[in-house]
């Protein structure tokens, strides 16, 4: 397995675990699929718990200001923000 | 079942409640649950473990920590410190042989006793994580706040985070803080299956997990 697609498994298997999403759920979503302002279950409690996962499974650090709507604002924002941090070209 | 153990806090010592499945028998497994938000969320998962162990022969002891749950105490009085005398009186209370610290509780435990650490959480990371969901909060209403200030302000005056009003010495003690775990074994999430149930906001239920933890339990002390 690639890095590159190690890392949408390992992403997709997260927001599953945290937002309690089911894994059909997961398995469908697609780079448009929104998540900020579009999922119910994450609000900033649940933000915040999905951030330090991330850091904490893919391990890399997210300051405050990388942390905003363009970021969390689809499933594909957010792979392509970790596989920028990951340095996934 | 409910029952009462002296602990020391600011005004002496006071009861505290503990959910105990106590029959004397040999081992006896005091658990010390995590902190914050995870504390509610695992706490159904905890007590079917103690289910579980009972009929598997361990005794077991959940009790609150001070000024958290059912405490009389003030949380906004606790600190890490506070949170390991109190684990430890408990400890002493119930005669316990052995401990299983889940996730922040592994901060706090007592250290002298055999057991388990179930995927222990750093100090840093759980303040991180009640750092950011008030700056996004506080962003959602218009606001700008940063971490960094805030960790500051706290370190010097408490903070008030997630509804919980920490005092300056947790905030001090949880930026520091590592698990203190001393040869205990640590469990990791993919031994009990499923997907770890204090990372949800409504974590359901999975007797399958705490069925697992419980029997790891149950043959690693009788080993």
């Amino acid at each position: 397995m690639t890095q590159t697609s190690e890392t949408d498994t390992m992403l997709r298997t997260l927001l599953s675990d945290v937002l309690g999403l089911g894994s059909a759920r997961a398995t469908a979503l697609t780079a448009e699929s929104g998540l900020f302002g579009a999922l119910p279950e994450l609000d900033s409690m649940a933000v915040a718990g999905l951030l330090t996962e991330i850091e904490d499974r893919f391990d890399i650090v997210i300051d405050d200001d990388e942390v905003d709507g363009d970021m969390l604002g689809t499933f594909g924002d957010l792979l392509a923000f970790i596989r920028a941090k990951r340095g996934e070209g | 079942m409910p029952a009462t153990w002296p602990c020391p806090g600011p005004a002496g010592i006071g009861d505290e409640l503990a959910v105990v499945f106590d029959r004397a028998r040999a081992v006896r497994l005091l658990i010390v649950p995590p902190l914050f938000e995870e504390m509610n969320r695992t706490r159904r998962m905890l007590i079917e473990t103690q289910r579980g162990l009972d009929g598997l022969g361990v005794d077991s002891i959940l009790p609150d920590l001070p000024g958290c749950n059912e405490s009389p105490q003030a949380f906004s009085a606790q600190s890490l410190g506070s949170w390991r005398d109190g684990m430890a009186a408990a400890a002493r209370h119930f005669a316990a042989t052995h401990v299983l610290a889940v996730r922040g509780g592994a901060l706090v435990f007592p250290t002298r006793l055999p057991g388990w650490v179930l995927e222990p959480a750093k100090g840093a990371a759980i303040l991180r994580q009640l750092l950011r969901a008030r700056t996004l909060s506080a962003r959602e209403a218009g606001l700008e706040e940063n971490s960094a200030d805030l960790l500051e302000a706290g370190r010097n005056h408490g903070l008030e985070l997630a509804g919980y009003r920490l005092s300056a010495a947790l905030v001090a003690g949880l930026d520091a803080a590592v698990p203190q775990d001393e040869g205990q074994r640590v469990i990791r999430q993919s031994e009990l299956g499923g997907s770890p149930l204090w990372l949800r906001s409504e974590p359901g239920e999975d007797p399958a997990q705490s069925a697992a933890l419980a029997r790891i339990i149950a043959a690693e002390a009788s080993a």
